[in-house]
C-alpha cells in the first residue's frame, strides 16, 4: 500500500511528526546546547560566561578526568569480549532442546530482571568482606578472600567479576542466532569428518558473525556509559579506582555545578563512543559473513 | 509425542556428552543461582546469624520480621506509588506514540521517509550522559525538576527502540485488510486503531513490558531529576538505603527482593515479550 503521492507525504509527515519533534526537543536542541554551554563558564545560577576553548584545555591537565578515562577504557576493553563470550558460551550450552533445558534458560536469564539498582546490591553483599558468600567459599578453602569494592586493586576487578551475572543478556541473543542455523549444515560437515572444534570455528561462528557485530557494537555503546554500579557499590572509589567518565561528568554537572566543564567532558564522550562505533561498522567487511551475499554477486 | 522425542535423544550414543553438558549445565545454575538464594537467606537472619562464619546457609528461626521492618526504615509505600506513576505515564505514551508513528514509517512512501528512517536507527545510539546535562538546564529552566515530567513528557514523543520494533510488526500486517477498510469510508487513524492495531496485540505487549522495566529500573534519570525524598522512585530509595552510614545488610536484602519482585514477576507471567524485547533492543534495562 506505499503509495507515493501527495496525500501519502502529508499522511507520513503528519504521523512522524510527534516523533519529529521529539527529535528537536530532545536530542538535536541538548546536543546543540550542549556544544555551546561547552564554551562557557556556568553554575547554573550566575549568567554564563564565555571562555572559548578553555574548558577542553582544562580536561588535557586534568589528572582526574585522565583516571576517569583509564577506568572506562579498562572496563570497557575487559567487559566487552568476556560478555560477548560469556554470552555466546551460555547460548551454546542452553542451544540442544533436551528435557529441562527450559529451567536453565530462565535461570541463566533470571539476573537480567535484577537490572540496575538492585543486581549492584545484591553484590555488594555477595562480596562484602566479612559476611559475603565469597569469600565465606573462599574460607572454607582456608583462602583469605581480597576485600573486594573496598580496595583501591581489587575494586574493578570486583565490577568485572561479578558482571559475569549479565550474560544472560547476550546469551538471549546469540541463542536466537544459533537457532536460526539449519541442522543440515551440520550434518553435511559431520558426514565430511568434521569434529565439534571445526564445526564450531569453521560453521557456528562465522553463521553467527552478524549477531556478534550487533551484539559487540551495542556492548560497546553501553559499556562506555557504565554509571549505577560505579555510582551504587563503590561511589567511584576507593582512590578513584572505579571513577567512571560518566560518574565523574555526573559529579561535574550536578555536585559541582560545573555545567560547562561537563558538557565539555560529555563531547569527549560523545567523541568516544562514535569513534570506537564507527571502527567497528568499517571494520565488519573484514569479519563479518552474511548469508546471500555471493549470491548477490 | 514430545516424550518420544525426548527418549529417543537421551538413549542415543551421545549419553556422555549429553551427561557433561548437563553436569555444566548444574554448576553454572548454581552459580547463577547463587546470589539469589544468599540474597533470601540473609533477608531472614538476625543480626547475630548474618556474619557468621562458617557458611550459614539458612536461618535457625527465619525472621519474617525482617520484610516489615526493612520497609518502614523509609517510605517505600510512597516510593511505590511514584515509580508506578512513572512506569504507567511513559507506557501510555510509548503505547501512543510510537504506534502512530511506526504507522506512519510501515504505510506511507513520501520524499524524505528513507532518510528519517536512517535519522530514527541512529539516535539509537545517542548515549544518554550526553544530553543529561543540557536536558536538565532545559527542564530546570521550565520549572519541571523535582517533579515526574522530566521522565514522564519525552514518552509522548516516541522512542526509536519501540518504534523500529512496532514498524516491523506493522509490516507484517498484509496491506489488503486496510484497503477494505478504507475502501468502506475508514480515515487513516481509524484504520489503525480498529485494524492494525489489535493485529500488532502481542508486539504492544512487549513494548508495555519493556517500558515497564526500564522505567521501574531506570536510576540516572530519577537521581538528576528528582531532589526531594517524597518524589523518590524505589530504586533511588534502594540507593538511599544502602548510602545511609550502618548498612543493616538483612534489611538491605530484604528490601532489594521486594523492589525486584514486581519485574520478576512479569518475568514469570510474560516470558516470551520479556525475552523478545531483549532479544529486540538488545537493551541494558
Amino acid at each position: 500500500m506505499q503509495k507515493r503521492s501527495r496525500s501519502s507525504t502529508i499522511a507520513f509527515y503528519l504521523s512522524i511528526s510527534p516523533w519529529l519533534i521529539g527529535l528537536v526537543a530532545f536530542a538535536i536542541l541538548p546536543m546543540l546546547i550542549s556544544l555551546v554551554v561547552s564554551f562557557t563558564n556556568w553554575d547554573l545560577i550566575s549568567s554564563p560566561q564565555w571562555v572559548a576553548l578553555k574548558n577542553y584545555q582544562r580536561l588535557l591537565n586534568d589528572p582526574t578526568f585522565h583516571q576517569s578515562l583509564k577506568v572506562t577504557f579498562l572496563f570497557t576493553f575487559l567487559y566487552v569480549p568476556l560478555d560477548l563470550a560469556g554470552g555466546l558460551f551460555l547460548a551454546m550450552l542452553v542451544r540442544p532442546k533436551l528435557p529441562g533445558i527450559g529451567v536453565f534458560r530462565s535461570i541463566f536469564y533470571l539476573p537480567v530482571i535484577f537490572s540496575g539498582v538492585a543486581f549492584v546490591v545484591v553484590w555488594m553483599w555477595m562480596l562484602n568482606p566479612d559476611g559475603g558468600l565469597v569469600n565465606l567459599a573462599l574460607g572454607a578453602f582456608g583462602i583469605q578472600g581480597p576485600r573486594w569494592l573496598m580496595d583501591p586493586n581489587w575494586s574493578l576487578p570486583s565490577l568485572i567479576l561479578m558482571s559475569f551475572w549479565g550474560w544472560g543478556r547476550s546469551m538471549v541473543l546469540f541463542l536466537g542466532g544459533l537457532q536460526a542455523i539449519p541442522r543440515d549444515v551440520y550434518e553435511a560437515a559431520e558426514m565430511d569428518g568434521a569434529g565439534k572444534v571445526r564445526q564450531f570455528f569453521k560453521i557456528t561462528l562465522p553463521l553467527i558473525t552478524p549477531i556478534l557485530f550487533f551484539n559487540l557494537v551495542l556492548s560497546i555503546i553501553s559499556t562506555f556509559q557504565t554509571f549505577t554500579s560505579a555510582f551504587v557499590a563503590t561511589n567511584g572509589g576507593p582512590l578513584d579506582s572505579t571513577l567512571f567518565l560518566v560518574l565523574y561528568i555526573y559529579r561535574q554537572a550536578f555536585q559541582f555545578f560545573n555545567m560547562g566543564y561537563a558538557s565539555a567532558l560529555a563531547w569527549v564522550l560523545l567523541l568516544i563512543i562514535l569513534v570506537f562505533t564507527l571502527f567497528v561498522v568499517r571494520s565488519q567487511k573484514f569479519w563479518v559473513f552474511y548469508i546471500g551475499e555471493e549470491a548477490r554477486g | 509425542m514430545a516424550d518420544f522425542k525426548v527418549r529417543r535423544m537421551i538413549f542415543k550414543p551421545k549419553t556422555w556428552s549429553t551427561i557433561a553438558r548437563y553436569l555444566v549445565l548444574v554448576i553454572f545454575g548454581i552459580l547463577f543461582i547463587a546470589p539469589v538464594f544468599w540474597m533470601i537467606s540473609s533477608s531472614l537472619k538476625a543480626d547475630y546469624e548474618i556474619f557468621s562464619f562458617p557458611i550459614k546457609w539458612w536461618p535457625k528461626e527465619p525472621r519474617w520480621q525482617n520484610y516489615p521492618e526493612a520497609l518502614s526504615q523509609l517510605p517505600f509505600g510512597r516510593f511505590a506509588i511514584n515509580t508506578l506513576i512513572i512506569a504507567l505515564s511513559t507506557i501510555i505514551g510509548h503505547l501512543l506514540s510510537c504506534s502512530i508513528v511506526a504507522y506512519g514509517f510501515s504505510r506511507f512512501k513520501a520524499p524524505g521517509s528513507g532518510f528519517f528512517f536512517l535519522v530514527l536507527l541512529s539516535t539509537l545510539m545517542l548515549p544518554y550522559p550526553v544530553i543529561m546535562v543540557p536536558l536538565y538546564i532545559i527542564f530546570s529552566r521550565l520549572g519541571w525538576i523535582n517533579s515526574f515530567l522530566p521522565l514522564i513528557v519525552p514518552a509522548f514523543f516516541g522512542n526509536a527502540f519501540y518504534i523500529f520494533l512496532l514498524r516491523q510488526s506493522f509490516k507484517q500486517i498484509p496491506a489488503d485488510l486496510e484497503d477494505a477498510a478504507v475502501m468502506d469510508g475508514a480515515t487513516t487513524l481509524q484504520t489503525l486503531w480498529y485494524i492494525i492495531l489489535p493485529l500488532a496485540r502481542p508486539a504492544l505487549a512487549t513494548v508495555a513490558i519493556f517500558t515497564f522495566q526500564a522505567a521501574w529500573n531506570d536510576f540516572l534519570g530519577p537521581l538528576i531529576f528528582l531532589h526531594d525524598q517524597t518524589k523518590y522512585t524505589l530504586m533511588q530509595g534502594l540507593s538511599f538505603f544502602r548510602g545511609s552510614y550502618t548498612v543493616n545488610w538483612a534489611y538491605l536484602m530484604a528490601a532489594s527482593l521486594v523492589v525486584s519482585l514486581p519485574v520478576v514477576l512479569i518475568y514469570v507471567i510474560a516470558q516470551r515479550q520479556f525475552v523478545q524485547g531483549i532479544a529486540f533492543s538488545g537493551r541494558k534495562g
